[in-house]
C-alpha cells in the first residue's frame, strides 16, 4: 500500500530528527550565521552603491565622463587584456602537464603555482621595481635604450600578471586530474592527432571551468591595487588603473566619485559570482539531499 | 624532458606543455621573487637585523600578525557556524548567500577599503553608533581588525564545505541510535573530521591577511608605530628610495608567507595520511 | 591480419608484468586473454595497441614490425573497460569520430561518414538511440557505441579490454554472445581481455591463459578446460576439489592417467597432487570397488540447475565438493549426515614442490 504523502513526511522527519539539532538550536544558528554575513558582507556591499548613488543617477554617470577616470578604465583593460591570455595559456599548459601525465616533481609543482597566492601585493610589485626600476639590476641597460617598464604600462602589465598567475590553473588542474587520460587514449586508437585531441575532447569537457577561470582572473586582474600602485607611479591619465584611481578620487574627498568607480569593480566580482554559480548548477545539477528515502519502507518495522 | 616522466608517454605534448609552464613561471614568479633575496644579501647581517627590528617595523609586525592572527580565529569560529549553516539547513535566499560568501575573494580591495571605511567612520552607517559608545573603528587598529576578518571571509567556508558536505550521515545515525546525545556526536564524530579543514581554513585566512593593503590601508590610522601595517612600512620605504630596507622586510614577509604555506600543506598532507585506508 | 608477438618483456618500476611473453594469432581469430588481476593481460593488451612501449621484444602486425609506431598509425580498434565515450558528443558524433579526424585527402564525405554512422548503429542495434547522450545510457548501451566507434575506422584488429566487466550477470552474458556472433559476421582479428573464465570459454576461438606475466597454456576452450597443462590453469578454469597424493580410481581413468603422466620415481621435493572437478566425482551409497573414498555428507543445496552437496571425508579433514544431476541425486536419496562412497570419472595428476 503505498504511503500518503503526510505519512511519508513524517518518516522523514523521524529520520532527521536523529541526526539534527532541534528547529530552536537550528534557527539560531542560522541567525547567528547571517547576522555575521550582513555584517561583514552585505552592509560593504549595500555601502558602495548607496554612496556612489548619493547625488543621484545624473551624479552617478556623471562620474564617468572624467577623462582621467577613461584613461583608468582604458588601461585597466588594456592591462587585463594581456595578462589574461596569457596566464591563459600558462593554465592550460600547466594543468595539461599535470593532468595527463607522470612525472617526478609534480606534486612540488601543484605547490609553487600557488606561490603567488601566498605573496603580498606590495611584494609582488616590489620585486619588478628590483629588477626594471631606475636603480635595479636592469635600470641602467633600460635607460640607456629609453624603455620604460616601471611607472608604464609593462611594468603595470608584469605586475598583474604576477598576481594572477595561479587563478586558471588552480581551476584546471583538480578537474582535469578528475577527469583522467581515457577519452583521450581513445582519440588517439581512432587516430586523431595531438591537437585534435585537445581541441575536440579535451576542452569541451573542461570549457566551463575555463570561463570561470578566466572570468575570476580577470576580475582580480582588474582590481589588483597593492601591486600596481607599487610599479606604476600613480600617474593621472597615464598609469592609473582604475583601483588606483578609486585611491586618488577618495584621497581628494571626491567620495561620490570614489565609489562610482568602485561600483563598477564591484558589478564586475558580482558577476563574477553569478558565473560561478551558474557553473555550478551546470556540473552538478542536482545536490543530492540527504534524505534516505529508500530507507523507510512503507509498513516496516521502525 | 623525457627523462623526468616516469614511464614514457602516448599522449602528446609533455615536452611542450611542461617546458612552457616551467618557463614561464620560472620568468614572471620565480626570477623575480628571487632578486628580492639576492638583493637582500647584499646587506650585511647588521644591517638587515637591524632593518628588522627597529621599533617601527616591530610595531607593523605586532599590528599585522595581530590582526591578522585574530581576524583568522573570529573567521574560524563564525566561518564554521556559516559553512554548516550553509551545508546543512534550507532557508530561503540560501544560494545567494552561498555565492555571496566568495565576494571578498573577488572584489578588489581598494573597493573593500573605502566601502568598510565609510561604513565605520564617525557618520558611517554602523561607526555612528559605536563612537558614542567609546569604541572608534576607523582609522584604529580595531579597523584594521575589521578590514582583515572581511577578506579572511571565505577561506574558512569554502575549506570547511566540502569536508561537510562529504561527512557520511549514516555515521551519525549510528551515534545516535548507540545513545549519544546530538552535542556528544557532534563533538566525538563530526568534529574530529572538521578540525584539519578548519586548521587549513585559519591558516589560508591568516596568510591572506598578513600581506594584505589594499582593504587595509583606508580604515587603518596608518600611523608609524600605532596603526602601521608592515606592507604599508614597505611601500614607504620604497617611496623614500630605501631600497635596501623595503627589500629587507619583503624578505620578512615572504618567509612568513612560504612558512605558513608549507604549514598548509603539511596539515593538508597529515590529515589525508590518516585517512589513507592501509 | 595476423598478430606477432615476439618474446615481450614489461616492466613498471622493479614490478614485471610480462616476462618474455610470445604469441601468435591467426587472421580473423576471436582469442581470450584470461587470467586473474594484474597477471598482465591488459598491460599486453595495451602493449598491442600502442598505449604501452614494451621494454624489450617485438609486436609484428601482418608480418610488419610496429613497435616503435605511433598510437594513431596502428589502425587499432580499443574499447575500454569503461566506455571512454566522449560524454559531450552524441552518440552520432562518437561513432563518426574516427572518420571526422582522418587527413582531409582520405576523409569521406558527411553524407559517407553519415551512412557509415548509421550502419553502425544498425549492426549494433542502437539506431534510435542516435542523438543521445553518452549518460542517457545504461552500460550494455555505452559499450555497443563504444564498439561501434571503434568499428568505424575500418580497423584491422579489434581489441577489448574487459569490455563487459562492469556490466551486470545478465548483460555480460547476452552481450558476450552478441560479440561472439558479430565477429563471426565480420571476421575481424580481436583480443579480448577478460578475467571470467565462462566468458573466455564461452566467446572465444582459443584462450590464452596468463598468470603473473607469462603464458600458462594457450588452446581451444575444449584444450584448455580438459587437459590444463598446469594446476594454475586447472583451478582458474573452473571449482576443483584437490587431494594430496595420488587417488586411485576405477581402472580405465586410472590408465588415462598414467598416459598423461607416467608414474616418474618421486624425488623428494616434490609431492603428488591429483585433481579432480565436481562434477567428475560420482557417488553411491555403497562400495562398489576397493578404490573409494568414503565421507560424510554435510551440506546440501538444492536450488540452482544441479544440486551440489559438501562432504566431509573420513580419511582426512578434508571438505569434498561435487556436483549432480538432480536425476542422480533424487536416485541416491541423500540427506545431510548420510554416508556416501565418492569415485572419481576424471582426474588429473600434477607434480607440485615440496615434500
Amino acid at each position: 500500500m503505498p504511503t500518503t504523502f503526510a505519512a511519508k513526511a513524517k518518516n522523514e522527519e523521524w529520520n532527521a530528527s536523529l541526526t539534527s539539532e532541534g528547529a530552536l538550536v537550528r534557527w539560531a544558528l542560522i541567525a547567528l550565521a547571517l547576522g555575521y554575513l550582513t555584517l561583514f558582507l552585505f552592509v560593504p556591499l549595500a555601502a558602495v552603491f548607496a554612496e556612489a548613488l548619493k547625488n543621484g543617477l545624473a551624479g552617478y554617470f556623471a562620474s564617468f565622463q572624467d577623462p582621467d577616470t577613461l584613461a583608468a578604465i582604458r588601461l585597466t583593460f588594456l592591462a587585463a587584456s594581456l595578462a589574461v591570455p596569457l596566464n591563459l595559456i600558462f593554465g592550460v599548459a600547466a594543468a595539461w602537464a599535470i593532468a595527463k601525465f607522470e612525472f617526478v616533481g609534480k606534486q612540488i609543482l601543484i605547490t609553487i603555482i600557488d606561490i603567488p597566492l601566498a605573496v603580498s601585493p606590495v611584494i609582488s610589485g616590489l620585486i619588478y621595481v628590483l629588477l626594471f626600476g631606475a636603480q635595479g639590476w636592469l635600470g641602467p641597460w633600460l635607460a640607456e635604450h629609453d624603455i620604460k617598464i616601471i611607472f608604464a604600462l609593462p611594468g603595470i602589465v608584469l605586475a598583474t600578471t604576477f598576481v594572477t598567475v595561479p587563478f586558471i590553473a588552480r581551476e584546471l588542474i583538480p578537474l582535469m586530474q578528475s577527469q583522467g587520460r581515457e577519452e583521450e587514449e581513445a582519440a588517439l586508437t581512432l587516430g586523431a592527432s595531438g591537437w585534435q585531441t585537445f581541441t575536440r575532447v579535451t576542452l569541451p569537457n573542461i570549457k566551463w571551468s575555463l570561463l570561470y577561470g578566466v572570468i575570476l582572473c580577470n576580475a582580480r586582474a582588474m582590481g589588483e591595487f597593492g601591486a600596481v600602485s607599487v610599479v606604476s607611479g600613480h600617474i593621472r591619465g597615464l598609469t592609473n588603473t582604475l583601483p588606483l584611481h578609486v585611491e586618488i578620487l577618495y584621497n581628494e574627498y571626491n567620495a561620490v566619485g570614489a565609489f562610482a568607480v568602485a561600483s563598477l569593480l564591484t558589478l564586475l566580482a558580482i558577476v563574477t559570482l553569478v558565473v560561478k554559480t551558474l557553473i555550478e548548477r551546470k556540473s552538478a545539477p542536482s545536490r543530492a539531499t540527504q534524505d534516505p528515502e529508500w530507507r523507510m519502507q512503507p509498513g516496516s518495522p521502525s | 624532458m623525457h627523462l623526468a616522466l616516469k614511464q614514457p608517454s602516448v599522449l602528446p605534448g609533455f615536452g611542450l606543455t611542461l617546458g612552457f609552464a616551467l618557463f614561464y613561471f620560472s620568468l614572471i614568479v620565480l626570477i623575480p621573487l628571487s632578486g628580492l633575496f639576492i638583493k637582500t644579501s647584499s646587506l650585511t647581517w647588521e644591517q638587515f637585523w637591524h632593518t628588522v627590528t627597529e621599533p617601527r617595523a616591530l610595531a607593523s609586525y605586532q599590528l599585522t600578525f595581530g590582526a591578522s592572527l585574530l581576524g583568522a580565529l573570529v573567521n574560524g569560529f563564525f566561518g564554521s557556524v556559516v559553512a554548516w549553516v550553509l551545508v546543512r539547513y534550507r532557508f530561503p535566499g540560501r544560494s545567494i548567500v552561498d555565492a555571496l560568501v566568495d565576494l571578498p575573494f573577488a572584489l578588489p580591495t581598494a573597493v573593500a577599503g573605502i566601502a568598510l571605511t565609510a561604513i565605520y567612520s564617525s557618520n558611517g552607517w554602523i561607526g555612528r553608533y559605536l563612537e558614542p559608545m567609546g569604541l572608534k573603528v576607523a582609522f584604529t587598529p580595531l579597523g584594521v581588525l575589521v578590514a582583515l576578518t572581511f577578506i579572511g571571509l571565505p577561506f574558512v567556508v569554502r575549506t570547511l564545505q566540502p569536508v561537510l558536505q562529504d561527512l557520511d550521515r549514516e555515521v551519525e545515525e549510528a551515534a545516535s541510535t548507540l545513545g549519544a546525545s546530538r552535542w556528544q556526536t557532534i563533538r566525538a564524530v563530526i568534529m574530529p573530521e572538521l578540525w584539519p579543514a578548519l586548521l587549513t581554513g585559519v591558516a589560508m585566512a591568516f596568510a591572506r591577511s598578513v600581506g594584505e593593503y589594499g582593504s587595509v590601508i583606508f580604515i587603518a590610522g596608518n600611523m608609524p608605530l600605532k596603526s602601521e601595517i608592515t606592507p604599508l612600512l614597505i611601500m614607504t620605504k620604497l617611496e623614500q628610495y630605501d631600497y635596501a630596507g623595503a627589500t629587507a622586510l619583503g624578505v620578512v614577509m615572504l618567509v612568513v608567507a612560504f612558512l605558513l604555506t608549507l604549514m598548509v600543506n603539511l596539515i593538508q598532507w597529515w590529515s589525508s595520511a590518516r585517512h589513507t585506508v592501509r | 591480419m595476423s598478430i606477432q608477438v615476439d618474446h615481450v618483456t614489461k616492466r613498471f618500476g622493479t614490478f614485471t608484468v610480462l616476462d618474455d611473453v610470445s604469441l601468435h594469432v591467426q587472421t580473423g581469430e576471436l582469442i581470450a586473454l584470461l587470467g586473474p588481476s594484474g597477471c598482465g593481460k591488459t598491460t599486453l593488451l595495451r602493449i598491442l595497441a600502442g598505449l604501452e612501449r614494451p621494454d624489450h621484444g617485438r609486436i609484428l602486425l601482418h608480418g610488419d614490425e610496429v613497435t616503435e609506431r605511433r598510437i594513431t598509425d596502428r589502425r587499432v580498434g580499443f574499447v575500454f573497460q569503461h566506455y571512454a565515450l566522449f560524454r559531450h558528443m552524441t552518440v552520432t558524433e562518437n561513432v563518426a569520430f574516427g572518420l571526422s579526424v582522418l587527413p582531409h585527402a582520405q576523409r569521406p564525405s558527411p553524407g559517407q561518414i553519415q551512412k557509415k554512422v548509421h550502419d553502425l548503429l544498425s549492426l549494433v542495434q542502437l539506431q534510435a538511440m542516435a542523438d543521445r547522450y553518452p549518460n542517457q545510457l545504461s552500460g550494455g548501451q555505452r559499450q555497443r557505441v563504444a564498439l561501434a566507434r571503434a568499428l568505424a575506422v575500418e580497423p584491422k584488429m579489434l581489441l577489448l579490454d574487459e569490455p563487459f566487466g562492469a556490466l551486470d550477470t545478465k548483460v555480460r552474458k547476452e552481450l558476450r554472445r552478441w560479440l561472439r556472433r558479430l565477429h563471426d559476421e565480420l571476421h575481424i582479428t580481436s583480443i579480448l581481455v577478460t578475467h571470467d573464465q565462462e566468458e573466455a570459454l564461452e566467446a572465444a576461438d582459443r584462450i590464452v591463459v596468463l598468470n603473473q606475466g607469462h603464458i600458462e597454456q594457450t588452446g581451444t576452450p575444449d584444450e584448455v578446460y580438459e587437459h590444463p597443462a598446469t594446476p594454475f590453469v586447472y583451478r582458474f578454469l573452473g571449482d576443483v576439489n584437490v587431494f594430496h597424493g595420488r587417488i586411485a580410481q576405477d581402472e580405465i581413468a586410472h590408465e588415462a592417467a598414467d598416459r598423461q603422466h607416467p608414474a616418474e620415481a618421486g624425488s623428494s621435493d616434490e609431492h603428488e597432487v591429483t585433481f579432480v572437478r565436481p562434477h567428475d566425482l560420482e557417488l553411491s551409497r555403497s562400495r562398489t570397488t576397493t578404490t573409494q573414498l568414503e565421507a560424510t555428507v554435510r551440506f546440501v543445496i538444492t536450488a540452482g540447475s544441479r544440486v551440489r552437496l559438501e562432504l566431509m571425508s573420513k580419511d582426512s579433514p578434508q571438505t569434498i565438493e561435487v556436483e549432480l544431476t538432480k536425476e542422480r541425486y533424487r536416485e541416491l536419496r541423500l540427506q545431510q549426515g548420510d554416508a556416501v562412497f565418492v569415485h572419481p570419472k576424471q582426474l588429473q595428476v600434477f607434480k607440485m614442490p615440496g615434500p
